[in-house]
């Protein structure tokens, strides 16, 4: 049945500093190059090298205008996919029962082999998290790479979802919300990470941190961890010698 | 939203199709016109179904939208559309083979009647169920209102009396359609701005400022631009208003008061197909998912932006 699980043991998820984010589609590229040859059907393009190429993406990174009060504006990038909602109403619409939320770990996931590819838990979907397969006429959205994250075949530092792992920015971080001492529960904390759409009443478990005001450089510089330099070697040896003379 | 023909064809045929059933469950036909009567139902309320799998991306395990009745609206209509199918089933025989026990119509012995009236029953919830699958959804918020199943109701039960052309019962139908439709647009109206779903809220951005769209994330078309961020409505939504109002409402109306006869009752009955499909071309095309947000593709807010190749 396609009800949702009380609670959740888990509740994986995504944290995404919209501060660092560059927006360099990174996390689109690996997610689409994981997804096409791991778990499910894979990610298909339609007319990729014609006129009018589509094709199905469970990440895209947005770009976005911020006008402040009498301030410059400033441009923030803005990766959007799945949020793992705690009240997906993507689930509880599946006529079939092929959409479903994992009572371990908190997944959406899609199981392929029930879906008739009816569109609805995309119409329900308010974050346009879910793209139908055009080729193999399924649904698709993000798995949290559930093939990546409980691989044991896998070097450990790569069981995380892809577009964690390719990061260049460390913009993305991947944790369980449930355990408050988790790396993101604390950022979510400490940075004041916020959900989207609220109103929307599906307690998402991703979070966004907002970025910092870029028109205010004396509060932070912007290559502030880049200021601090510690030399070390052949140069920290004469920074000390030069410094005793 | 994109208005898929196929859908729009299922929901107003096999509405049509189920209100003529639920009539004539509950009042009965006999003889030869009894087969006809009741295969007309049939036909209509049975292509609607089935025209409504054309739009699945995997139309052969659409048995599996069966299994989900406890949580799934869909799966809800499936069964409540198979079990009003089967109730007509057997009141259909009696009343076009004249078995004893289905004899006389409203009034003449009530349980002669049963599995008409309790199919006409569950005719009214397989609509109710079909109104219930947008109504459900709060990302679309012209759908998300109570507004959404009295249409498809009042369509299902003017549909039935208007095929029948019993003018003594489709005039006030009629009314009252197109009083319904009336509160339905009047609430519409304002739908999206009482959900308070803003681009500053969608990316929660609006605590720095106003959000606008510098680039769009992909400069192809993709399925949710496709399916959910449908532009085209928007622009004619008043002209096609009015042809669902005239068509499925007035018209009808004229022919069964002024012309009446068979005449009347075939242009009534056609005029009134036709405005359904129009209002649910309309009910598509013109609502607005608030995924439309991200992709700054909002009501006036069309042109913002670049790239996005909205159809």
């Amino acid at each position: 049945m396609t009800g949702l699980p009380e609670r959740t043991e888990k509740k994986l998820g995504l944290v995404i500093d919209l501060d660092t984010c560059v927006g360099c589609h990174a996390c689109v590229t690996a997610c689409k190059g994981w997804n096409d040859q791991g778990y499910g059907a894979p990610l298909s393009d339609q007319n990729p090298y014609g006129a009018d190429p589509s094709g199905t993406f469970l990440n895209r990174v947005h770009s976005y205008a911020v006008q402040p009060d009498e301030m410059p504006a400033q441009i923030i990038n803005f990766p959007r996919s799945c949020l793992h909602c705690e009240e997906a109403p993507c689930v509880t619409v599946c006529p079939t029962g092929a959409s479903y939320k994992r009572a371990e770990d908190g997944i959406v996931l899609v199981n392929e082999d029930a879906c008739i590819g009816c569109g609805l838990c995309a119409w329900a979907c308010p974050y346009g998290a879910r793209e139908l397969d055009q080729a193999a006429g399924v649904m698709k959205k993000c798995t949290l790479c559930v093939d990546r994250i409980y691989n044991e075949a896998l070097p450990e530092e790569d069981r995380e979802p892809a577009c964690v792992r390719t990061c260049p920015t460390g913009a993305r971080h991947f944790g369980d919300f449930a355990d408050p001492e988790s790396k993101v529960s604390r950022l979510t904390a400490e940075r004041e990470g916020f959900v989207l759409m609220p109103g929307m009443g599906t307690k998402p478990v991703n979070r966004y941190l907002p970025p910092r005001r870029k028109d205010r450089p004396e509060e932070a510089s912007l290559l502030a961890p880049l200021l601090d330099i510690r030399a070390g070697g052949l140069a920290g040896w004469l920074d000390r010698v030069l410094g005793k003379i | 939203m994109h208005p898929a023909p196929s859908v729009i064809l299922f929901t107003v045929l096999s509405g049509a199709g189920f209100g003529f059933l639920a009539l004539l469950g509950v009042f009965g036909a006999s003889g030869t016109a009894a087969f006809f009567l009741w295969g007309l139902g049939y036909g209509m309320a049975v292509a609607g179904l089935v025209s409504s799998a054309f739009h699945l991306g995997n139309p052969r395990r659409a048995l599996l939208a069966f299994t989900q009745w406890r949580t799934s609206w869909l799966s809800r209509e499936a069964w409540a559309s198979v079990i009003a199918l089967g109730l007509f089933a057997p009141q259909a025989l009696a009343d076009w083979l004249g078995f004893d026990w289905g004899q006389g119509f409203w009034g003449q012995g009530f349980w002669g009647r049963g599995f008409g009236i309790a199919g006409a029953v569950m005719a009214g919830v397989t609509v109710f169920a079909s109104a219930m699958i947008y109504a459900q959804i709060r990302a679309v918020p012209r759908w998300h209102h109570w507004t959404v199943p009295l249409v498809f109701l009042a369509y299902w039960a003017t549909g039935g009396v208007v095929l029948a052309g019993v003018a003594p019962l489709a005039l006030p139908a009629l009314c009252v359609l197109g009083g319904v439709l009336a509160l339905h647009w009047h609430f519409g109206r304002h739908a999206f701005a009482r959900a308070a779903e803003t681009m500053e809220s969608a990316t929660g951005l609006g605590r720095i400022g106003a959000v606008s769209v510098f680039e769009q994330p992909h400069t192809g078309g993709n399925y949710l631009l496709r399916e959910m961020i449908h532009v085209v409505g928007r622009k004619h939504a008043e002209r096609v208003r009015m042809i669902a109002m005239v068509c499925s409402v007035m018209l009808p109306a004229m022919a069964l008061a002024w012309l009446g006869g068979v005449t009347g009752a075939v242009l009534a009955a056609l005029t009134h197909l036709l405005g359904a499909l129009a209002q649910r071309w309309l009910f598509f095309a013109e609502a607005e998912h608030v995924v439309g947000l991200y992709y700054g593709q909002r009501g006036a807010g069309v042109a913002s932006g670049s790239g996005g190749r909205a159809r």
